[in-house]
């Protein structure tokens, strides 16, 4: 049984509002986390095969030019070595992108960053290779490279796609009655997850097997079968379980062609774990930003302008270009608009999707504005927002699929206790403490993306759920778990879920906060199916029909599962995006509050409680979704206050490639963080009603913070983060200032 | 990280004697040395395993002070009943410090003797004189946010990142040596540590062989005990600037004072003419901003540590007023 839906038009009601089983959102525990706990979730790096050996990426030590040459001789004579492995022409130069279904840059002769990696040394141990490719001579003939951001922006080409305007924002930033015209930086940042870039390469036959760290598996395979020269049957990859990606590991990295291309030459399985070093050097990154904001309003508020136009870099050839923009077009209103991206080329690692690529930096800008907006024109900040929301996209002129943002706005303002805060910054002292407080309203886009699934129901009364996509620490094992539950009528226990194998139906994989909503679709549908057959074989329609607790009803007849299945009954089930989506601006939406200290002496600043208040349609499970926009509320934190990834402009290192140094929040750091969720249903977005809320959390959630900062200490710094160094100079005299 | 042999001695003077040949290198919790040998910052072709050695001790000195075992952990040092009670700057600077984890294996001689944080020593594609003598020194003109303003050479301006060390320099500690020759000897811990000058490779007055066994505290001074530590995040970075302070006031004059710096030097900071400035005064904000000046008189920064100037200037002037209030 396969079937394929396409989502062209709102769906009327989803059968997860008459289930009624009381499985779907409820804040159950991670079904796999005893794994987890316990150690035997088993991550690409810690698959061990008989014969199997190491390898260890070489990086170039020069951030432009060629190889002249490559001397093996000292490595090779090291105890345990047993190759180095070099193909310039097969070697990934850089990461693929999300979603590319062709090989990311290839070729390594050239360098185009420091860190690149242009060998593989294979040993018996890690620790072997390790040493030995300590010492592979390298020779190069360097060239001169592109490293200063801030010195190149002058140089940045327009990105065509991105340019977007409509009507004549600067005569509207003339006639304001209030306008801000600002530029906001952010840093280049990297994803840092916990589990390092890693594959496990082997050969069966002309078929290569790779445990690799990666969270979109079918693109992946695509990838790296492009890269290989094979075709895609004859690639598979496996995740089942991936520590981490927050966009890292969206495309495939180096290691994976590496072991493959060691795994061929050596006939053994090679395993490939990037250093934490080359995971900061080599991976993927967020591109440094300048964003320049223009809002122009009427002495009511309304704003009758807005520009976002931003200036990232990205290396030769590669065009993405952090959309900063991407939720200030259809957040708020104003007739004149205009946006656009252009991108400085730079000899510094990939840029490509991390964590909320967009918003995560953008809203910092555009929240900022707003904050500076609202001050300007003495409106609430929250009011402010209020009245700027659009009815239709103020260009596509399209409705909104759902949005709950006023609701979001009011109900955070509400549980946060914003009524009480002192607009007049500098005012309220604790001790050696100003305190502050700030809001930012929270958007994200919404996506489907083609996934399927096969379900099967067992004649055990048990089903189970097999798909390529992937579990990264987001919850996906258990709300597959809990929409398969809801739907047969059996306990979440009696559901098995196999995910992170492309031997499985492709999924869309997780990225861009649309794993849940696709993946989980594709669960529903096989799940309609499968209520189909046991409708027909007690004779029932399928709205007459009832599942709980093993058996179908039909009014007072009822039969269990063992009388119905006798033979495992098998659905399959794709969904594919279809009109709703051009029919539809679809987005998640909330609001965030902040309170912070910022200490009068040092200009430290600690964050003392965050709020949250979110509407992302239905809730598949409150708990992992909480837990998910807690994490990107931490996040949020970094991005406002400690997250830079420094790069040395002369010599083209990344500073600071470690977890010592690359300062994410630590737990010291994080604060109380509330998240209330608002009921909500999207019947443009998929047949769960649900949308993606993976990046919600840390879309605005800095801005929240930096605008708490302003009203804590009265500073505006607009270059992030906002470490104490750019308040110190500027901060009140501290015996000046009395409580 | 190269091959090496390893070694466990049955007694200190058994380990001072294997660590007198070339290339060898004590280790303890090793959670510095581990991380530098993977990097091949450190390629020692012998470890000398000295962890189960009988230098864990805490005991009461016959002058009134307390020996504090070389091997006595970070975690069990801060805990120490005695400690947090007589010398409560030495166990809030170690809880300042690293992560539980780690504070649960360094050790009070690897602390003191941990190497400094400077990104470009830890890179080796990058020229470093401490690594490399001759080589010249990335960080300057390079990305200098947590390097030095006082005491450097034009040759390094790393600092020193230990806290522990800071506040064992306001409390006038001595460290205790076992040389090869069998000898033991007591330095102040400020002769422990060598400025850069030419030669930044030289970190110590330690000649090979030579063994820290213990850190002997003199009997607690007397007033009240600080450590400020400001950095870029609550936990589990290093200092930008951090202040151990020791401060008597009587009849509403500063009577004694004793202020030790981190995150500004390449060894934990002591300025006795800042203290003398201080001592007999009444405390006010004049009075600080004095003792700040004389305390950066000598400063020499970068554009990226700029800020430590004023960031030492008003983190002193905090930690001054605090230790000056309500003690009397």
């Amino acid at each position: 049984m396969n079937i394929t839906f396409k989502m062209d038009e709102p769906v009327g009601s989803s059968l997860l509002d008459h289930t009624r089983q009381n499985v779907i959102s409820r804040p159950i525990d991670r079904i796999e986390g005893p794994l987890k706990v316990a150690g035997r979730a088993r991550y690409s790096a810690e698959f061990k095969f008989p014969g199997m050996v190491h390898g260890v990426l070489v990086g170039s030590t020069i951030p432009a030019g060629t190889i002249t040459g490559i001397n093996e001789t000292r490595a090779r004579a090291l105890p345990g070595v047993l190759a180095v492995v070099t193909d310039y022409e097969t070697f990934l130069r850089n990461p693929g992108q999300g979603l590319e279904t062709e090989a990311p840059a290839q070729g390594v002769r050239e360098i185009a960053y420091f860190g690149q990696p242009v060998a593989l040394v294979v040993a018996e141990t890690f620790e072997a290779a390790r040493n030995a490719a300590g010492a592979l001579d390298i020779a190069y003939a360097p060239a001169e490279a592109r490293l200063d951001f801030r010195a190149l922006q002058s140089e940045a080409r327009p990105k065509e796609s991105s340019q977007k305007s409509q009507g004549d924002l600067d005569r509207a930033m003339m006639d304001a009655a209030a306008s801000i015209d600002a530029v906001w930086t952010t840093p280049s940042q990297n994803s840092a997850a916990m589990e390092p870039h890693a594959s496990t390469a082997l050969w069966e036959g002309d078929t290569l097997i790779v445990y690799g760290a990666y969270q979109m598996l079918s693109s992946d395979r695509q990838q790296l079968a492009d890269a290989l020269g094979l075709a895609p049957d004859k690639v598979r990859i496996i995740a089942h379980y991936v520590g981490g990606g927050f966009g890292a590991k969206l495309g495939i990295s180096q290691e994976s062609v590496a072991a493959a291309l060691a795994a061929r030459a050596l006939n053994r399985p090679v395993q490939v774990v990037m250093t934490r070093q080359q995971v900061f050097e080599a991976t993927v990154r967020r591109s440094e930003t300048i964003q320049r904001v223009r809002l122009a309003a009427g002495a009511d508020g309304r704003l009758t302008g807005i520009g976002h136009e931003t200036i990232t870099a990205n290396l030769p050839d590669e065009d993405f270009s952090e959309p900063a923009s991407a939720s200030t077009q259809f957040l708020y209103g104003g007739e004149a608009r205009r946006f656009g991206n252009s991108i400085v080329t730079l000899n510094q690692v990939l840029s490509a999707s991390m964590r909320a690529p967009g918003e995560a930096v953008g809203m910092l800008a555009l929240e900022g504005a707003m904050d500076e907006l609202a001050e300007a024109l003495d409106i609430d900040p929250v009011e402010l927002r209020k009245r700027n929301l659009p009815p239709r996209h103020p260009m596509d002129d399209l409705p909104f699929s759902s949005r709950s943002l006023a609701e979001c706005l009011d109900h955070g303002a509400s549980a946060f206790g914003w009524a009480d805060r002192n607009p007049r910054p500098a005012n309220r002292r604790e001790g050696e403490w100003w305190i502050g407080q700030g809001m930012a309203a929270a958007a994200r886009s919404n996506m489907l993306i083609t996934s399927s699934a096969r379900v099967t129901l067992g004649t055990d009364s048990r089903a189970l759920i097999e798909t390529d996509m992937t579990d990264i620490g987001t919850g996906t094992y258990t709300i597959l778990a809990q929409i398969a539950a809801e739907m047969l009528g059996l306990p979440v226990e009696a559901i098995d879920v196999h995910l992170g194998d492309t031997a499985f139906p492709a999924a869309a994989g997780s990225g861009g906060s649309f794993g849940a909503a696709s993946a989980g679709t594709s669960v529903y549908l096989a799940c309609k199916r499968l209520r189909e057959t046991l409708a027909e074989r007690i004779g029932a329609t399928p709205e007459e029909l009832v599942l709980s607790e093993g058996m179908a009803r039909r009014g007072n007849a009822a039969k269990p599962f063992s009388e119905l299945v006798t033979e495992p009954l098998v659905a399959t089930a794709t969904v594919e995006p279809g009109k709703t989506e051009e029919n539809f601006v679809q987005a998640a939406f909330g609001a965030h509050f902040a309170e912070v200290g910022v200490h009068v002496h040092t200009g430290e600043i600690r964050v003392r409680r965050m709020h949250g208040t979110f509407a992302a349609g239905r809730i598949l499970n409150e708990k992992t979704a909480r837990s998910q926009c807690i994490g990107g509320m931490v996040f949020g934190i970094g991005t406002a206050l400690t997250e830079e990834l420094v790069h040395d402009t002369r010599l083209g290192t990344i500073v600071n490639h470690d977890l010592a140094e690359y300062h994410l929040p630590v737990h010291a750091d994080v604060p109380r963080i509330d998240v209330v969720f608002l009921e909500e249903r999207d019947h443009a977005a998929n047949p769960l009603l649900a949308k993606g809320i993976g990046e919600l959390g840390i879309s605005g959630a800095g801005a929240a913070i930096a605008n708490a900062v302003y009203n804590a200490c009265g500073m505006r710094v607009r270059d992030f983060p906002l470490t104490l160094d750019k308040l110190i100079a500027h901060l009140p005299d501290p015996d000046a200032v009395q409580p | 990280m190269r091959a090496f042999d390893y070694q466990r001695p049955e007694s200190a003077e058994a380990a001072t004697r294997a660590q007198s040949g070339a290339e060898a290198r004590f280790i303890a919790g090793g959670t510095n040395l581990l991380d530098l040998m993977k990097l091949e910052i450190e390629t020692p072709r012998t470890l000398i395993d000295i962890s189960r050695l009988p230098l864990d001790g805490i005991a009461p000195t016959e002058a009134g002070g307390f020996s504090i075992g070389a091997l006595v952990t970070n975690a069990a040092l801060a805990a120490d009943p005695s400690v947090r009670r007589l010398y409560p700057v030495l166990s809030r600077a170690l809880l300042a410090g690293a992560s539980g984890q780690l504070r649960n294996k360094a050790t009070t001689g690897g602390n003191l003797l941990q190497r400094t944080r400077c990104y470009y020593f830890y890179n080796p594609a990058t020229p470093c004189n401490k690594r490399e003598p001759g080589s010249g020194c990335s960080a300057i003109g390079g990305h200098t946010r947590i390097h030095a303003i006082l005491g450097t050479s034009p040759h390094c301006i790393a600092t020193h990142p230990s806290d522990m060390a800071v506040a064992m320099m306001a409390l006038e500690a001595e460290v205790e040596i076992l040389g090869p020759d069998g000898q033991t000897r007591t330095i102040p811990l400020a002769d422990l540590y060598r400025l850069p000058g030419d030669t930044p490779h030289i970190e110590t007055s330690l000649a090979p062989g030579d063994l820290i066994t213990a850190v002997i505290l003199p009997p607690p001074p007397p007033g009240r005990q600080l450590y400020r530590k400001v950095r870029d995040r609550a936990s589990y970075a290093f200092a930008l600037v951090s202040v151990a302070a020791i401060i008597a006031m009587e009849n509403g004059r500063i009577s004694a004072a004793r202020l030790a710096f981190g995150g500004l030097a390449p060894m934990p900071w002591r300025d006795r003419e800042v203290e003398a400035l201080l001592i007999g005064e009444a405390p006010s904000p004049a009075l600080f901003a004095a003792a700040a000046d004389r305390l950066l008189a000598t400063a020499r920064t970068e554009d990226g540590n700029a800020f430590k100037s004023p960031l030492a200037r008003r983190t002193l002037a905090s930690v001054l007023a605090t230790a000056c209030a309500g003690n009397s």
